[in-house]
């Protein structure tokens, strides 16, 4: 068989076989507010995942290190306004999308999130952004194969952060949103406004929820009992572990 | 008696998509001119002829351009430097940068009626983004949070000409100028010559949807500004020689 010219359009084409988003992988995210206890439970599900010998490779929000210091920075002079508070954010996902979460996919890693494009989708626009426009930001990020959302009531959240933590920080209590002079008055209602935004994503988001107040082992089973109920319907994972009966 | 000129008449801020939606003061006094061109196209001599025109003729005028807010442009340079950040990531960080100058600058400098001038505004970004492949509606939501100047001034300079403006200036060929993370030739000044030409057709691409008005600038630095003078002089119509009334 004579051999496939080396035409410019068939470069093209082998080019955007190559840049076409085939993804072995699956992508696992959760989302909730601060004290929800959704990070716990996604570093139980790595580390039963690692145990498994499953590929797994975990991410978590605002932590790529170019970009990290440069937010810390406009953090401390608060100056930032809603759009470069999104802005930074969404460059900090990029990075992380960009150099591990895009590629991981293609190779077949379970990729873990702690907190996706939601978690903007609520913050920016609690701070004052148009939801479409957040939306356009995050608009090449692929949707997640589940999306765990940790539910709790806001008062229960608000107390598991107070126990561990006295001091909140300027942003986290959403100073810069004029909601109250008292730090922790701000951020119980920024944290309810948040929830607000959770929750009108449930249903288009296609969000899984789960029941926050529960005890960590039932929520741990109940999300391991949804992965791997969705890594049986996909062929490139040979093993699939089981979830043990308690 | 002199009627108030454009300059002093108080406008609503008109944006590309979908706006500032927490801007609480929407009207400006000043106006937006903005210089747009390839490396080594004259633009910062331009502009520095401009400058010194119109405050001779008595108005308040700011400067602004790229990688100048505080925020982020060392973060940027440190970026580039290291080469190692995505398109994607660095299209959005250069989002963030001109997202700080916007809101910190350029708007209140157009409320309080200066002539803001641009050195390069979102068409530069956008043309360098979308000739890397994101695409162009998202890179033209991405910057719907920018005003819509009431003059855009495009220097067309050919290729062939900007090499040797730009041995001219530093005898060396820029990294990213050059493109030469796009892989289009191992040869720095032929990736440099097809680079230009890429980004100048983007720009003649931009140029109804925008606005833009294209101004030869392969002629002398005079030539060039009295043609930007008299059309910028017309639009702030002040008098035959643009002086105000006085």
């Amino acid at each position: 068989m004579p051999q496939q010219k080396d035409t410019s359009r068939n470069v093209r084409r082998r080019i955007r076989a190559i840049e076409e988003p085939a993804f072995k992988g699956k992508l696992v995210i959760v989302e909730g507010v601060d004290g929800s206890g959704k990070s716990t439970q996604i570093r139980l599900l790595e580390k039963w995942l690692r145990h498994q010998h499953i590929p797994v490779f975990f991410t978590e929000w605002n932590s790529s290190q170019s970009v990290r210091e440069i937010i810390s920075k406009g953090k401390k002079k608060a100056r930032l306004t809603p759009t470069t508070f999104s802005l930074l954010h969404a460059t900090d996902f990029a990075d992380r999308y960009e150099r591990n979460v895009f590629p991981l996919l293609r190779a077949g890693y379970v990729v873990l999130a702690d907190r996706y494009v939601y978690t903007a989708f609520a913050r920016d626009v609690v701070r004052g952004c148009d939801p479409r426009w957040v939306r356009n930001v995050y608009g090449y990020a692929v949707k997640p194969d589940i999306a765990f959302y940790f539910r709790v009531p806001v008062d229960i959240a608000y107390e598991r952060i107070m126990r561990g933590r006295p001091k909140l920080k300027f942003y986290e209590a959403g100073m810069d949103l004029n909601l109250s002079k008292d730090p922790f008055e701000s951020y119980r209602i920024f944290q309810g406004r948040i929830v607000d935004q959770y929750e009108s994503m449930v249903e288009s988001e296609n969000f899984t929820v789960i029941d926050g107040t529960l005890d960590i082992e039932s929520q741990q089973k109940i999300i391991r009992q949804k992965v791997v109920d969705m890594l049986l319907g996909h062929k490139e994972v040979k093993y699939i572990p089981e979830v043990p009966s308690s | 008696m002199t009627n108030p000129t454009r300059q002093q008449m108080y406008q609503p801020i008109k944006f590309y998509a979908h706006g500032i939606p927490y801007l609480k003061d929407d009207k400006i006094r000043g106006r937006l001119i903005v210089i747009e061109g390839p490396d080594a196209s004259g633009r910062s001599t331009q502009i520095e002829l401009i400058t010194s025109k119109l405050e001779a003729d008595g108005h308040a005028v700011v400067n602004t351009g790229l990688k100048r807010s505080e925020l982020v442009s060392e973060g940027i340079l440190l970026a580039q430097q290291s080469h190692t950040m995505g398109k994607r990531t660095l299209s959005l960080f250069y989002a963030a940068d001109f997202a700080d100058q916007l809101e910190n600058k350029i708007i209140p400098a157009l409320e309080a009626g200066y002539v803001v001038l641009a050195d390069r505004y979102i068409y530069t970004l956008m043309a360098r983004a979308v000739i890397r492949g994101l695409g162009r509606r998202w890179c033209h939501n991405l910057f719907g949070f920018a005003l819509v100047p009431h003059l855009v001034f495009y220097l067309d300079v050919d290729p062939a000409e900007l090499v040797h403006r730009v041995f001219l200036k530093r005898s060396s060929l820029d990294y990213y100028e050059s493109g030469a993370d796009m892989g289009l030739s191992d040869d720095m000044y032929e990736s440099f010559i097809i680079y230009q030409g890429l980004l100048a057709k983007e720009f003649y691409k931009m140029q109804k949807r925008y606005g833009l008005v294209i101004i030869n600038g392969n002629r002398t630095i005079q030539e060039i500004n009295m043609d930007l003078q008299k059309r910028i002089d017309s639009f702030l119509g002040s008098g035959s020689n643009g002086k105000l009334g006085l």
